[in-house]
């Protein structure tokens, strides 16, 4: 049983909280101008590494908020926790960020917001 | 020690206790019962001592071929002597007699046996046990797959270990605590002792468990060493003393770490009272402890191989060491005339325990070249040595009775001269010793072999964690206890704390080598697979030839063999067997033992009873039950009662006798006719606030929301992004930034939950604010004609006329002077208001509306009544008619979706080609042809009840109903395309052979207009 440290309550028990899954799904703003399997990548297909994964988490017997989390699933070692809306900051967790084929979606593309390109969004 | 005895043997009772020596104190004679006899033992003594110290040897059949098993251990790594102790509901089976303290008035039975120990009828398996080679179940049981059932309960009859106690519950008491500690000390033999004290002294704050009654380990059966001038006892009394003296120091006997999770989550069952024939009320049985620990040492100790030859299991055969154990620490002798077959230097204290105690000794050393102190100290006792030489055969019936000795080759694989024969009643067996290294390969840590020791010893750990003592490959004493104090110290310091190294106490033993002979498979000159069988896994009762017999039919991985043959499976976990067998498989893979590696040790380290994983959520409180305020009044007027989620909610009030028919269609008219009352408080209420409240609920629902006006009411499907409908309710705007969500009974925790999620993940700039109000408010539902009637004569202070308070309107009030919300809303599609008042105010409102609505026949009604009235409206219940693959459009409920909105969640998912399918299932009634008849739930719809099976089904019927407002049974159902299919007729088959038959309609089997809704 894993020990997580919530971001605003401390170290506690796995059991405390509920795993959301995959990180950094964002909702597409364009969905309507997506093909059917496009919208499919952002709905259904969801990554299952071995390594490193970003996931998200609640403190769902705490104080119910939610959090990303860079974990191995491996070794289960939690690399780093941090906020959502946020990227993450270690080594790992940067190289699992800019590993995931999904950073390439339409999806992906489609929920960024029209002003930045995506040649700009690299580095 | 001369070889004059100083043993005289004990009271007649027990033939086999020495008349002094031992940790057992025989001023306290215990009387227990084996089999329905009645023996004596000490107090001190285990099960399986005072069974020894009666001579008794046989104590239990083996699981597949049930042969005559003794016991052959000494501590928790017994593999045979499984007993089921106590009787009626407090029986449990499977104990290790090794670990079962014995008490006044112990009742233990043996196992897998019938009708008798000594008359077993399965040991026919044993005959025939050319035909129950490994795989047997797999190559056997394959075919035809339709047998599989009947195979099954034939399996599982002939096979297991013992039986659980009959059809009871457990009358035991059991406890869970958490705890959380710097170091945790799994094992309290001289190095777990020594990190004990280390880290005591650092002042972390420190937990040592250990399996055994007392602490000291090994070290409490060996009479030949000392600790600083001390006795082992009486050194281990003196830390055991200086640890209780410490605040931060928990000391656990009888307590056995058994699991070892990620991040040094520890779970231990404590036997708190198992050991006392008396059991104090006040105590748990047992306590499972769930430790998270800052570090953790390792100090499990060793167990000791056996040799693995033909007929090793027979009664009689003991390892070397708990033959020394039962000698040194329990004052039992356990035969008379013995032999000592060893590869290492060990034994050879066995034989002089042995010696010493009186018995005759004849030590078979597989090795040639001997030499060392131990040696020289057994021949110095006239004890007669034979080097290059193995037991090939040992014999005998019920016990051990004679051997074959016979000169080796090396390896022991072939035999080089004609044996001797030598009678014998005990024979005591060293190959070496195995690092317990379960809790270490649990917690992923590395193992490597080494090549000095021929055992798998831990390298690197993979959680924080420190491995110390035997249990890390250091077997001999004084540089274990100095190994446990190394460990103790640097766990205390990655802790945070800060001590000095310290100097190990110093130990005096007999000088040895503890490298055994790598002679993993002795030879006894037959072929392969003839003569007695030479068992590798007791327990499992997997045999040599059975490990060769899986790699000749093509099994390579350790993983592979290990399920096939079974071998180190089950409860035993390979404690004994684990290098034996591997050594076994890699010879016969021509590979190296490394190569072939070790399986994965899973938990737990000896099986833990569930009572002490259950503890006390058990019952009443193995799950909470959420009562509304009403519900005194409901148990006072005799209503059942129905589990919704944790909730209870009256189901039906049954008068004078009535049936749940009888008392729903009462309900049901009277709603329909007079008025009925519902309590809906168990309703999910959501309060939501904040400037993007409304535009929230706009991306939320799939209709409008923005311009919802404030005290209106509106009705609100909700999906899931993929489309399908996930909840419904009214929701109500109270203010401009502020409003009243309700959701289904069932689904409210998982609303609250989806809603945050979207708020703190994806939409966080929203202003939005929720809160559960579910259990703020008491919700009495009034509704059918005579409803307005009854509110003004319970004295409401608003107007009542539709004008002022129309459909879907809420309007603040008071009932008998106290604040009410009312909203007309409805959910049987009569005149109706939901009333909701402060909680603790519930009991008051419900009385008093009865009270008022006497003169108007208010009827209470259940939930059951709830589903009819609804259904006659063909409102839809989610989760009755709706599975998580519904849409709206399946729903009939196009009406609910907006075509303007540009998104909401589920707007993409319905523009998917596959939504416009139009064999989707789709909502319908069904009027069944014979009108009373009421289809049962989930009964499946044909077209054509005569093709054969397995028919094309159409779909379920989801809710069924007999209506009296109706006059006939009515139902809903998802049927694939089912609105072409209106006005058609489907089928649907029973079980009996029996087909109802029914028409298509829409499903709205009452008031299909809506005239009802303003009274």
């Amino acid at each position: 049983m894993l020990l997580i440290t919530c971001p605003h309550c401390g170290p506690r028990e796995e059991s405390e909280f509920s795993c959301g899954g995959e990180a950094h799904i964002a909702r597409p703003l364009a969905e309507n101008n997506l093909t059917d399997a496009e919208f499919a990548d952002y709905l259904f297909l969801r990554d299952n590494p071995k390594g490193m994964f970003l996931e998200r988490w609640r403190h769902a017997a705490g104080c119910r908020r939610w959090f990303n989390m860079a974990r191995d699933t491996v070794t289960h070692e939690i690399v780093e926790i941090y906020p959502m809306g946020n990227t993450p900051k270690s080594k790992a967790g940067k190289a699992a960020h800019a590993d995931s084929w999904r950073r390439d979606t339409a999806a992906e593309a489609a929920a960024k917001p029209a002003s930045k390109s995506r040649s700009k969004q690299g580095g | 020690m001369s070889g004059t005895s100083l043993f005289g043997r004990g009271k007649k009772d027990q033939v086999s206790r020495a008349a002094s020596g031992g940790r057992v104190d025989r001023a306290r004679p215990l009387t227990f019962t084996f089999d329905g006899k009645s023996y004596q033992g000490y107090e001190g003594d285990t099960l399986a001592s005072a069974l020894l110290a009666n001579n008794i040897h046989l104590v239990g059949r083996s699981f597949k071929y049930h042969r005559p098993r003794g016991i052959i251990a000494v501590g928790s790594e017994e593999p045979n002597a499984l007993v089921r102790v106590g009787r009626g509901a407090k029986a449990e089976p499977n104990l290790r007699a090794t670990q079962v303290e014995l008490y006044d008035g112990l009742y233990a039975e043996s196992q897998n046996r019938f009708p008798s120990l000594k008359f077993d009828i399965g040991a026919v398996n044993s005959i025939l046990q050319r035909f129950f080679p490994a795989g047997f179940y797999y190559k056997t049981f394959m075919w035809p797959a339709s047998m599989w059932m009947t195979y099954e309960h034939v399996i599982r009859n002939a096979a297991g270990l013992g039986k659980v106690a009959d059809d009871h519950n457990d009358p035991d008491r059991y406890e869970k605590t958490n705890a959380h500690c710097d170091v945790l000390i799994a094992g309290g033999g001289v190095a777990g002792l020594m990190a004990a004290l280390q880290a005591g002294r650092s002042g972390a704050r420190v937990i040592l468990a250990d399996e055994q009654n007392e602490f000291g380990g090994w070290l409490l059966g060996e009479s030949d060493t000392t600790i600083d001038g001390k006795t082992p006892a009486d050194w281990v009394a003196g830390v055991v003393a200086e640890l209780e003296a410490m605040p931060e120091v928990t000391l656990l006997p009888r307590t056995t770490v058994f699991g070892y999770m990620d991040h040094n989550y520890i779970t231990l069952t404590e036997r708190v009272t198992d050991h006392l024939g008396e059991r104090p009320v006040h105590l748990p049985r047992q306590r499972m402890w769930k430790v998270r620990a800052g570090q953790t040492v390792l100090a499990q100790g060793a167990h000791e191989r056996p040799l693995v030859f033909s007929g090793n299991d027979l009664p009689g055969v003991m390892l070397s060491g708990a033959v020394r154990s039962y000698i040194n620490r329990y004052g039992v002798v356990p035969g008379n005339r013995t032999v000592v077959f060893t590869n290492n230097d060990d034994a050879y204290r066995t034989a002089l325990a042995l010696h010493s105690a009186g018995a005759n000794v004849v030590v078979v050393d597989l090795r040639r070249d001997l030499k060392g102190e131990l040696v020289k100290a057994v021949r110095a006792a006239g004890i007669q040595v034979m080097s290059g030489s193995a037991v090939t055969i040992a014999a005998g019936t019920q016990r051990i009775a004679r051997v074959e000795i016979s000169p080796v080759n090396e390896g022991a694989t072939e035999v080089l001269d004609d044996p001797i024969h030598m009678d014998c009643d005990l024979l005591a067996m060293s190959g070496g010793l195995t690092p317990a290294v379960h809790l270490h390969s649990q917690a992923r840590g590395k193992l490597g072999w080494d090549e000095q020791l021929l055992c798998f010893k831990p390298t690197t750990v993979h959680e924080a964690s420190f491995n110390a003592g035997a249990g890390n490959g250091v077997f001999a004493a004084d540089k274990a206890i100095e190994n446990g104090m190394q460990a103790g110290t640097a766990a205390a310091r990655a802790a945070g704390f800060d001590i000095a190294d310290g100097s190990a106490p110093e130990v005096a033993a007999p000088a040895q080598s503890w490298r055994p002979l790598a002679a993993w498979k002795v030879t006894n000159g037959m072929g392969e697979g003839e003569g007695p069988k030479a068992f590798v896994d007791y327990q499992n009762d997997v045999t040599a030839s059975d490990v060769k017999l899986a790699v000749r039919e093509g099994y390579q991985s350790v993983e592979h063999v290990k399920r096939y043959t079974t071998l180190g499976m089950a409860t035993d976990q390979g404690k004994t067997s684990n290098i034996n067998g591997l050594a076994i498989l890699a010879e016969s893979l021509g590979n190296e033992i490394p190569q072939v590696g070790t399986t994965t040790f899973r938990m737990p380290y000896t099986p833990s009873g569930f009572g002490a994983i259950a503890g006390r959520d058990i019952g009443d409180l193995f799950d909470p039950v959420r009562l509304t305020r009403m519900d005194d009044w409901h148990r006072a007027n005799g209503a059942t009662f129905e589990h919704v989620g944790q909730w209870m909610r009256a189901w039906y009030y049954p008068k004078d006798g009535e049936t749940l028919r009888e008392a729903v269609d009462r309900e049901v008219l009277a709603a329909r006719t007079t008025a009925g009352l519902l309590d809906a408080s168990t309703l999910g209420k959501i309060d939501i606030q904040g400037p993007d409240a409304a535009e929230f609920l706009n991306r939320l629902y799939t209709n409008s929301w923005l311009k919802l006006g404030i005290g209106k009411c509106r009705y609100g499907l909700m999906l899931k992004d993929d489309g399908m409908v996930m909840d419904d309710g009214v929701t109500t705007r109270l203010g401009e930034n502020h409003f009243h969500m309700t959701t289904t009974t069932g689904g409210a925790a998982g609303v609250l939950d989806w809603m945050e999620e979207w708020l703190q993940t994806e939409w966080p700039e929203l202003k939005v604010y929720l809160t559960s109000v579910t259990e703020e408010w008491s919700v009495a539902t009034l509704s059918g004609p005579n409803a307005g009637k009854i509110l003004k004569a319970a004295g409401v202070d608003i107007s009542l006329d539709p004008v002022d308070f129309p459909f879907m309107a809420m309007r603040e009030a008071h009932i008998a002077g106290l604040p009410v919300r009312i909203f007309r809303i409805s959910f049987t599609g009569e005149l109706s208001y939901e009333i909701n008042i402060r909680a603790r105010h519930g009991l008051a409102l419900w009385t008093h509306l009865m009270k008022a609505g006497a003169e108007f026949g208010i009827t209470p009604y259940g939930t059951e009544a709830m589903h009819v009235l609804r259904a006659e409206k063909g409102f839809i219940i989610v989760g009755q008619e709706t599975d998580g693959s519904v849409t709206p459009q399946d729903l009939g409920m196009d009406w609910i979706v907006s075509k303007v909105k540009p998104d909401y969640i589920g707007k993409r998912a319905l523009d998917r080609a596959s939504m416009a399918a139009d064999n989707r299932k789709q909502l319908v009634g069904l009027r069944t042809k014979e009108r009373k008849q009421v289809i049962p739930e989930g009964a499946h719809a044909v077209l054509d009840p005569n093709q054969p099976m397995p028919m094309d089904m159409l779909g379920q019927v989801t809710s069924s109903y007999y209506s009296p407002n109706v006059g006939s049974s009515i139902a809903m159902a998802m049927l694939k395309g089912g609105r072409a299919l209106m006005g058609g007729t489907v089928y649907l088959p029973m079980l009996d052979g029996s087909v109802i038959e029914a028409e298509v309609v829409e499903p709205i089997f009452y008031d299909p207009k809506g005239e009802r809704i303003n009274g």
